[in-house]
């Protein structure tokens, strides 16, 4: 088949992106940030409470960690509220006993159904971001844009009314955006997206509603990402976040502070043969003396504050 | 479409002349990064989707950003540490965008060679004229930018026609005779530079790239752990070094900062460069230093010993090998 002539025409061959979201900057050229306390790295755990509908419509595919089997896929949805009833309670004892803080990527339907949950992840010191409407809600190029704002404006909204938090971030379902998700983020209020994984540190975002941050929140060090879709053993999912805390750590010999981020899911590494594993990971991060427990608007605020 | 590409003859790897390489090295070792523009939002193509969601696909393309923002310096930081210079495959619109990577990669007289225009731009359903305009576009590029006259060509994402490499001998031809569009790394069929066929007839080669240590391979379509990439890349140079000791092998690792520079991943990668280069007999080269340097000293015996061994045995027979 012939490709039309477009195929062969370069429009945005020139200085910096091929798009006008954020400018062209490479890491190393970049202003040195120093975290409270002189601490070398923030580390962001990022927990991910997430609703998977039965009745999945997978509009425009399906998430991945949702339903695979024909209707009712109950292993899947009872493995996935697995980690909402049990996995959590495994995390909140071990973050309590680590001193981690938290931030939790929640959908706004899992909080909406079970204020019991919601309560609970809220007792000690934490985050809450938005993590859309469920996990079945996805925003994706083409969608209808009504649509997607009345999606967003309801999902950061009942956040906001459900926990009487100012709920300043948001992580879409799948890390999915459509083209105009960052400005609708921008119009509800939103500081920060944590969709896309091109940086290491925090970086200006630009939207037409005005300029949001873009944080760094890493795919490949998910628990999902390499235990689920990779198939990783649980032991090399912790030699795998060691070896980026040290090399992160190592990079902060001659450049400014690093984000280790780490995003977890309760039905994930909250099974009982795998929290071990992240109490393993969360205790040799606590021992370390360059460790600062962070949420994102922690990271996001200290990083702002420092720029000239 | 052929059976066969028919690029090059069946060779034994036994009784081959002996390769011996600069300096009595036993293998000649060189990393390839391959340093890629994807683009947003590309022009679809109806052989090969881009991307798997409607654009913007944030994932795919944010990860390959994370390569020239983040990972690039990573792993030119690593190479500098052990004395090697990296041989580029790059997306030539690179040079447009991000002009202070070719820079710094220029300073440190790192060879580029051709990997098309951009990773979203398929050579599929292209004709032939077309092909040769956007091989042609990407060898100027590269000159332009670089100074240098592209030796290689590895296709975009490994995209081909029936003409690619007829097309990029020619064309590296027609712009600088001899130093140009010598060597091919879309073949994985040797440990050893061969002698490749092309309708022009040149002394043409395939450098072996290898698929099997290329990193996004590695990762995400095998799913292999990082500290177990490490030891496959040793274990790989092992036996082609043992091996090299009767005749002069090549080790390749192609690369991409978007993989190999994830901090999880970066120490084995560093683990494996240190093993290697702490060997000796080992030539730390570049794809073009090694296509040339055959060319020279084993290119017309390699025609000779597959005349010899190969084709007269076939055309002496008549049922045939091939």
């Amino acid at each position: 088949m012939a490709l039309d002539k477009r195929y062969f025409e370069y429009p945005e061959r020139s200085y910096g992106m091929d798009h006008g979201r954020y400018d062209w900057s490479m890491l190393t050229d970049r202003q040195a940030i120093q975290w409270p306390g002189d601490k070398k790295l923030a580390v962001w755990i990022n927990v991910g409470l997430q609703l998977y509908p039965l009745d999945q419509q997978g509009v425009p595919f399906k998430v991945p960690g949702g339903m695979t089997m024909p209707y009712p896929d109950l292993r899947h949805f009872s493995l996935r509220d697995y980690g909402n009833r049990v996995g959590i309670y495994r995390f909140l004892r071990a973050f309590s006993r680590y001193g981690v803080k938290p931030t939790y990527a929640v959908n706004t339907e899992l909080a909406h159904q079970n204020p019991y949950l919601l309560e609970a992840i809220c007792r000690d010191d934490h985050e809450l971001i938005c993590h859309g409407w469920n996990m079945d809600c996805l925003h994706y190029g083409g969608q209808d844009k009504q649509q997607e704002a009345e999606l967003v404006a309801k999902s950061v909204d009942g956040l906001r009314e459900l926990s009487g938090e100012a709920i300043r971030g948001w992580l879409s379902p799948a890390k999915n955006q459509s083209e105009h998700t960052p400005e609708l983020l921008a119009a509800n209020g939103i500081d920060f997206h944590c969709d896309w994984v091109n940086d290491d540190m925090p970086y200006r975002f630009f939207t037409d509603s005005g300029d949001i941050w873009s944080m760094p929140l890493s795919t490949e060090l998910s628990d999902q990402f390499i235990l689920m879709n990779n198939l990783h053993s649980e032991q090399s999912y912790v030699e795998q976040i060691l070896d980026a805390t040290e090399m992160l750590a190592s990079e902060t010999t001659t450049q400014g502070g690093r984000i280790l981020s780490l995003q977890i899911h309760p039905w994930m590494l909250g099974q009982p043969h795998r929290i071990g594993k992240l109490e393993q990971i969360l205790a040799h991060l606590a021992e370390r003396d360059d460790v600062w427990f962070a949420t994102a608007s922690d990271i996001l605020d200290t990083f702002t504050s420092q720029l000239k | 479409m052929k059976a066969n590409p028919g690029y090059y003859d069946y060779w034994p790897y036994e009784n081959r002349p002996k390769i011996t390489w600069p300096g009595g090295a036993k293998i000649a070792f060189w990393v390839a990064p391959n340093i890629e523009f994807y683009e947003l939002n590309p022009p679809e193509n109806p052989h090969r989707k881009a991307w798997p969601q409607p654009a913007p696909a944030v994932p795919g393309y944010s990860i390959r950003d994370y390569g020239n923002r983040v990972g690039h310096m990573r792993q030119m930081q690593l190479l500098d540490k052990y004395n090697i210079r990296g041989s580029i495959s790059l997306s030539t619109a690179l040079c447009d965008h991000h002009p202070q990577i070719i820079e710094l990669c220029k300073e440190r007289d790192w060879e580029f060679f051709s990997h098309g225009i951009y990773n979203t731009r398929y050579t599929y359903g292209m004709s032939e004229a077309e092909e040769r305009d956007m091989i042609r576009d990407s060898m100027e590029s590269i000159f332009r930018h670089t100074g240098q006259k592209c030796a290689g060509y590895l296709a975009p994402a490994l995209s081909h026609s029936d003409h690619t490499i007829d097309l990029f001998a020619e064309v590296g031809t027609e712009l600088f005779g001899d130093d140009a569009g010598i060597y091919t790394c879309d073949l994985f069929h040797d440990d050893q530079p061969t002698p490749i066929h092309t309708r022009s007839g040149k002394r043409f080669m395939s450098i072996p790239y290898s698929l099997e240590m290329n990193d996004t391979i590695a990762f995400v379509v095998n799913k292999i752990p990082p500290r177990q990439y490490g030891q496959i890349l040793k274990d790989n140079f092992d036996r082609l070094y043992q091996e090299g000791e009767e005749s002069g092998t090549v080790m390749c690792i192609p690369t991409h900062n978007y993989q190999v520079s994830c901090p999880h991943r970066l120490k084995a990668f560093e683990e494996a460069l240190d093993y290697i280069t702490s060997h000796e007999d080992v030539w730390v080269t570049t794809g073009r230093e090694i296509a040339e340097y055959y060319r020279e000293h084993f290119f017309e015996k390699a025609k000779q010993d597959i005349e010899n061994r190969v084709l007269s045995l076939r055309g002496g027979s008549n049922h045939g090998i091939g």
